[in-house]
């Protein structure tokens, strides 16, 4: 029996790891097995930088990032409920840097060049790349909106769906408006980021009513036709805990605002609010269309989903809500962060020569907040189809919470802390 | 034979360092197929607080708890859903993979209270 040449190989891969531990990056003046840039820090982007560094300590990553600090949507609901604020749902980068070696670039990308394989930034600054991970998240069709299509006017009809200056402004009208005001949500069709979010939205400024301002009425303008996340609970919700506070209207779309007089000018008729907040109709985010990776409708890029490459760009990766997901795939945190890790393993593969691994498994668990402690969920698991060449519920596998409670509230806030750490260190 | 020993000690090492790594295609589809667990379980079963480590549990019961959550027997929140989402060949990588990791973070309570 004699040492093979994999041990030998899978032992010097390890001392190599263990170098890195000590907080140094890829091994100075060693070889890399490949550069890999990744544009945007959220669910999806920080946890394909981390795991592709913790995979594989030969990798060089770059994650570029505009914002100093990550903040989460997942939880952002609970500030404008009022029992959290932005600075419980914000952590730094540091660790990404400091532990796994993710060299970070505060900036923002403006442009890629596929045949060079360049990024570039909006201080003129180049990467160059083996393989590119586009991670935008979603940007706003504020033209499908008109009068919203303008800077001042998304300053007062606020949309609060990107954590952070927005959702603490929208919190703000919700304690200005007197009591008996009308608060009105507009949500738009399918597919947008969170499914249940709205939803969750329209509890938090119920339960918010209910405590501190028992006159006001929360309206759900939905442009969909029914509630499209966790139905019976939500309604259950609304018909017992929020009974007189919340209205839901489906089939509301909206054709524009009156930004002054805050009015949502839906097809048949007009609604007045106190407090009017517009989420618009959403595509992946601008990057990705000046990449090119935009194939769907003009809105959302389609990957293969063994490796979330894009379906029109070699080398480019695409994650998180800017990808036409497999149908019962929702737009949500947790799935942004199991596309990294699938993406990870690919792009860690393909820089070693290595094949793909074939059957990736992921899973979706979502939480949403009924007031300020109680929670409900949806779970679920989806395998790689070969035939369909896409992710697929299992089978028998998922469902939702029996009844809303405060130990699935606890595992909310757990999850949180967990992904959290899962994906910035 | 002091060569043995020496490349039976190398090759302990070796595999014991290795796990987590570039490692052959077992070792990193246990990687992968784990990694699912991780936004709620922590990276690598190194749970963060408030859900049940699984790094360093003990391979035998994290497959007779899979199973049970499957059958219903155990109780649970969420897990019963997702269990099912899992080839008992799936969970036996799965919870061979987190066996190997190291000893629980101390970020939660034991496995066997969940």
């Amino acid at each position: 029996m004699s040492l093979s040449r994999r041990d030998f190989i899978k032992w010097a891969s390890a001392s190599a790891a263990l170098a890195s531990l000590g907080g140094c990056a890829t091994p100075r003046g060693g070889k890399t097995a490949g550069r890999v840039v990744v544009i945007g820090g959220g669910y999806s982007g920080a946890t394909a930088a981390k795991y592709l560094r913790l995979w594989s300590p030969d990798i060089d990553v770059s994650l570029v990032e505009r914002n100093p600090v990550f903040v989460s949507c997942p939880l952002s609901n609970l500030v404008i409920g009022g029992s959290k604020s932005i600075a419980d749902l914000t952590r730094g980068y540091d660790t990404l840097s400091d532990k796994y070696g993710v060299k970070r670039v505060q900036g923002e990308a403006v442009a890629v060049d596929p045949a060079k394989r360049t990024v570039r930034l909006a201080d003129g600054g180049i990467l160059s790349y083996d393989r590119l991970i586009v991670a935008p998240g979603i940007d706003f069709m504020f033209e499908a909106v008109p009068s919203l299509n303008d800077a001042e006017a998304q300053d007062r009809i606020l949309h609060a769906w990107k954590a952070g200056p927005q959702t603490t402004a929208l919190r703000r009208q919700l304690e200005a408006m007197p009591d008996g005001g009308i608060y009105a949500l507009h949500i738009p069709k399918v597919p947008y980021r969170c499914p249940p979010g709205p939803y969750e939205r329209a509890c938090q400024v119920a339960h918010y009513f209910k405590t501190a301002k028992p006159r006001s009425k929360v309206l759900i303008l939905d442009a969909n036709e029914d509630v499209q996340s966790k139905k019976e609970l939500f309604m259950k919700a609304w018909s017992d805990r929020y009974k007189g506070i919340v209205e839901y209207r489906p089939h509301s779309e909206l054709a524009d605002v009156d930004v002054k007089n805050r009015i949502a000018k839906l097809t048949f008729e007009d609604v007045k609010a106190d407090v009017l907040n517009v989420v618009p109709p959403q595509r992946a985010g601008k990057i990705a269309d000046l990449a090119g990776l935009v194939t769907a409708n003009q809105r959302w890029c389609e990957v293969d989903f063994l490796s979330f490459e894009s379906k029109a760009q070699p080398n480019i990766h695409v994650l998180g809500d800017a990808i036409l997901a497999a149908p019962a795939m929702p737009k949500s945190g947790h799935m942004a962060n199991q596309h990294a890790k699938v993406c990870a393993a690919a792009v860690a593969a393909l820089l070693h020569g290595q094949p793909v691994f074939d059957q990736p498994v992921v899973t979706n668990t979502c939480y949403s907040f009924i007031d300020d402690r109680e929670t409900v969920h949806v779970a679920s698991v989806h395998r790689y189809d070969p035939e369909q060449k896409a992710l697929v519920t299992v089978p028998g596998s998922g469902g939702l919470s029996g009844a809303a409670s405060e130990m699935e509230g606890q595992y909310a806030f757990a999850w949180a802390k967990n992904i959290w750490s899962d994906m910035l260190g | 034979m002091g060569t043995s020993k020496w490349l039976a000690r190398w090759m302990a090492l070796s595999a014991l360092l290795a796990m987590p790594l570039w490692g052959h295609a077992q070792d990193v589809q246990g990687r992968n197929l784990a990694a699912s667990c991780a936004a709620c379980h922590g990276t690598d079963g190194n749970s963060a607080g408030g859900m049940p480590p699984l790094a360093g549990q003990n391979k035998g019961l994290i497959v007779r708890a899979m199973r049970e959550f499957r059958s219903g027997s155990r109780p649970a929140t969420v897990m019963h859903q997702l269990a099912k989402g899992y080839t008992d060949a799936q969970i036996e990588t799965i919870a061979g993979y987190f066996a190997a990791q190291g000893k629980p973070s101390d970020g939660g309570p034991p496995y066997s209270t969940y």
